[in-house]
């Protein structure tokens, strides 16, 4: 069986470093792993979507439509965009944080409730106040482990494998931090 | 050893050191440029980025046929400006191994058009290899070193974004060297005009032996698959695995060379089946050649289209007629997040400034700044490829146009900018050229270049001075700017369109993600909003930092209330340039400090 992740966010919130842990837990418990995401030119704010697959061999490093598990959306607006990689009955855990686009170039708006919009398909729809939990515990920027930490139980990968991960791949001055925000995250979902 | 997470392209960095290359050179560009960037951490191999690809292509071959193991590599249309080189390279053939190495874009996620380079190899009649994932991208590069040798011939190496930038395991293995093969001057091999006509009926001998190669080549194989299928699938590279995903039954024909063909291998696949689809993203390159064989039962680009990316769901729809869930993210309104320049970017400057010149038409080129012809500046008004916005000016004017003028950046000028500067000059033009400065590769992910003064590990080198080189080509006129001071930009650009003769100005400020950059404190700015006269000038710079505060100001009752402008505080970062466009002089630093000089 393949276990089939999409996580969505917006450039700068730490969407690339999660995924790359949750790829490096799952290789490091002996599965075959792909994951990958689309990074062009340099830029902050720009939507980023990142596919991780990972079971006993993996083909394809993109998930189809209609495929995935479990998306993790790091900001609102992304869950909607890329809900419908979901299959029916999956998971979405979304940071109920919204992060205002630039107007440059469009005037839609920002929708009024993306999330009561996902609640009328057919998913499960999961929210996590990240970014509050994170601003709490002192940095924003480890809203992306609080996720992470969420994600997790949804995940059949080890604590102890999760840990190990978090101390290989974070700086040993963050660690606390970010060991604290994944266990918050954890704890937020049940 | 252990398997390790590795990227597409730095498992083909990786396969390259293993192969025991001993020269590696390239220009960056998306999505091959993390290749040179992590083959620069490993030892003896000397990596670094040359000011464009065909100078690139030209070092490693020379140090091929001087001996050495020798790699480049380039994006798609990095081929085509070595396209001089690579075409007659297998001519004279090479001593040690080289490999060529295109990374192509399928649905131009983030280059100018969508190019299919297997046809380089055809083209030039050079050995092809595609790997389908990460551990074939590390084994892919030492076989390639193989053939190269084998055949005394250049060897071409092509991914496509998805795998240059997915991570999967890789088996690392040892690197194997080699003693230097000694150079024997031989001017009937290396010298190759005198002699191409001798040289064209043996290159097609080694195409013939190339052919026989391929039928034993380990990288072409049958692999079975679950049996319930009436009809076998000829793939390559990562399309392999997008087809294998959505359909295990069929038996598999996965080619891991892909020019020349393992042409008996392919008409024994070919007859075992009723039919046989032929998956494959852009053109119908494998397609083609089978077909031309007069194989009938052979279906490819009647169901699989050559635009974009040839994902997995579009497979499965083709095949099985399974239709993939409809994004219904429109049902709702879902604004975009589009590519903008990024707070502080020394563009928004040059851009704002040169808006403040009416009348003018812009010829751009690539990078970041090619943003500019999009909204809120709209100020470019072509972009092409690399190099050609001076080239174009010049022609502007040729064909009578008025106010011409280019703008480029620095990298891209060193890569193709100094010649068209050049002839511009030779041939009595009165261009116009902005070089937009940033001090790097802006793009790619901020590669050092000829004149940032910085290597490609971080260590002090030579630096270009840009004036020097463009008075020393002839150019009168040249001066510099602060991309941050619209006032003096705009001001040096009047005068450069004025100037009778070719005019550069030079418009400097660093790119904000440079390392030295984002070390530095920053200071965001604020509006002092019982100042603000709501004229709107900072808005015009397009800065997403400044918003319209819920404050109005009108300077007489009979005009309308308009909106004062407010700073986000957490995203400023103090680049300045609207308190410098700021008439009244009420945007200042949060902490009254003073600024500019």
């Amino acid at each position: 069986m393949t276990h089939n992740l999409l996580f969505a966010g917006v450039g700068g919130q730490g969407v690339v470093l999660a995924s790359e842990v949750l790829a490096l837990v799952a290789a490091a418990e002996g599965y075959d792993v792909k994951q990958g995401e689309v990074h062009g030119a340099a830029q902050r704010g720009g939507a980023v979507v990142s596919h991780i697959r990972f079971g006993a061999r993996v083909y394809s490093p993109l998930n189809l439509r209609g495929q995935v598990d479990v998306m993790l959306a790091f900001e609102k607006l992304e869950a909607v965009r890329h809900a419908h990689y979901l299959k029916p009955g999956g998971v979405i855990i979304v940071n109920d944080h919204r992060i205002e686009p630039t107007y440059l170039n469009t005037t839609v708006k920002y929708p009024d409730d993306p999330i009561g919009f996902m609640k009328t398909k057919p998913f499960r729809v999961l929210t996590v106040n990240a970014t509050e939990i994170a601003r709490r515990l002192g940095n924003e920027r480890v809203a992306s482990l609080v996720m992470l930490g969420a994600v997790s139980k949804f995940i059949p990968l080890k604590a102890e494998t999760w840990d190990s991960v978090l101390r290989q791949r974070i700086p040993a001055k963050f660690l606390e931090l970010n060991q604290r925000a994944f266990a918050e995250g954890q704890r937020a979902l049940q | 050893m252990t398997k390790q997470l590795m990227s597409g392209d730095q498992a083909l960095a990786r396969g390259v050191w293993e192969a025991g290359v001993v020269f590696a050179a390239s220009y960056p560009g998306t999505p091959a440029t993390e290749i040179l960037e992590s083959l620069a951490h490993y030892p003896d191999v000397h990596a670094q980025w040359s000011v464009n690809e065909k100078v690139a292509f030209d070092e490693a071959m020379g140090a091929a046929i001087a001996g050495v193991r020798a790699f480049v590599s380039v994006k798609h249309v990095g081929l085509n400006v070595a396209a001089d080189s690579f075409m007659v390279f297998p001519y004279g053939g090479t001593n040690a191994g080289f490999v060529v190495l295109s990374a192509d874009d399928p649905g131009t996620h983030s280059s100018q058009n969508e190019q299919d380079n297997r046809y380089f190899a055809k083209f030039a009649k050079v050995p092809l290899l595609e790997p389908s994932d990460t551990q074939e991208a590390k084994d892919f590069i030492p076989l390639a070193y193989q053939i190269s040798d084998l055949f005394a011939t250049p060897v071409l190496v092509r991914v496509t974004m998805r795998l240059a930038h997915t991570k999967g395991l890789v088996e690392p293995g040892a690197r194997v060297t080699f003693p230097k093969k000694p150079f024997v001057k031989d001017n009937l091999k290396w010298v190759v005009p005198p002699f191409a006509k001798a040289h064209r009926g043996p290159l097609e001998n080694k195409l013939r032996a190339l052919e026989q190669y391929a039928e034993e080549c380990p990288a072409n194989y049958v692999e079975k698959g679950t049996g319930n299928a009436d009809y076998g699938v000829i793939t390559s590279g990562v399309v392999y695995q997008y087809a294998r995903e959505v359909l295990p039954d069929p038996d598999f024909l996965k080619l891991g060379m892909t020019f020349p063909l393992p042409k008996q291998k392919i008409l024994d696949f070919c007859a075992r089946y009723d039919q046989v689809y032929v998956v494959e993203e852009s053109e119908p390159f494998l397609e083609e050649q089978i077909k031309y064989w007069g194989v009938r039962n052979v279906v490819g680009k009647e169901r699989f289209t050559n635009v974009g990316e040839l994902l997995p769901e579009i497979i499965a729809q083709q095949i099985h007629g399974t239709v993939a869930p409809t994004d219904f993210s429109k049902e709702i309104p879902t604004p975009a997040r589009p590519p903008m320049l990024c707070i502080g970017c020394p563009h928004r400057g040059t851009f704002t400034s040169l808006n403040r010149i009416p009348g003018i038409t812009v010829t751009g080129d690539i990078g970041c700044y090619t943003l500019g012809g999009l909204p809120p500046y709209n100020t470019m008004n072509t972009s092409f490829e690399m190099g050609g916005s001076i080239g174009h000016a010049y022609g502007f004017e040729r064909a009578g146009e008025q106010k011409t003028l280019a703008v480029i950046g620095d990298s891209t000028f060193l890569h193709g900018g100094i010649q068209p500067l050049m002839d511009a000059v030779y041939n009595g033009g009165k261009t116009t050229v902005v070089i937009m400065d940033n001090r790097t590769t802006g793009m790619t992910g901020q590669e050092d270049h000829a004149g940032t003064g910085k290597d490609i590990h971080g260590q002090p080198t030579k630096k270009v001075d840009y004036e020097t080189l463009c008075r020393a080509i002839g150019v009168e006129f040249v001066k510099h700017a602060n991309a941050f001071r619209p006032e003096e930009v705009t001001a040096a650009v009047r005068e450069a369109i004025k100037f009778d003769g070719p005019a550069v100005v030079i418009s400097e400020g660093p790119c904000v993600l440079i390392p030295e950059e984002k070390a530095k404190p920053k200071v965001a700015f604020t509006v002092i909003a019982e100042e603000c006269i709501a004229c709107g000038l900072c808005f015009h710079t397009g800065c997403p930092a400044i918003l319209t505060s819920p404050e109005t100001y009108r300077a007489s009752a009979s005009q309308k209330p308009r909106p004062k402008a407010l700073i986000d505080p957490n995203i400023c970062v103090g680049c300045t340039l609207c308190a410098a466009v700021c008439p009244p002089e009420c945007i200042v630093r949060v902490d009254g400090k003073p600024w500019g000089a």
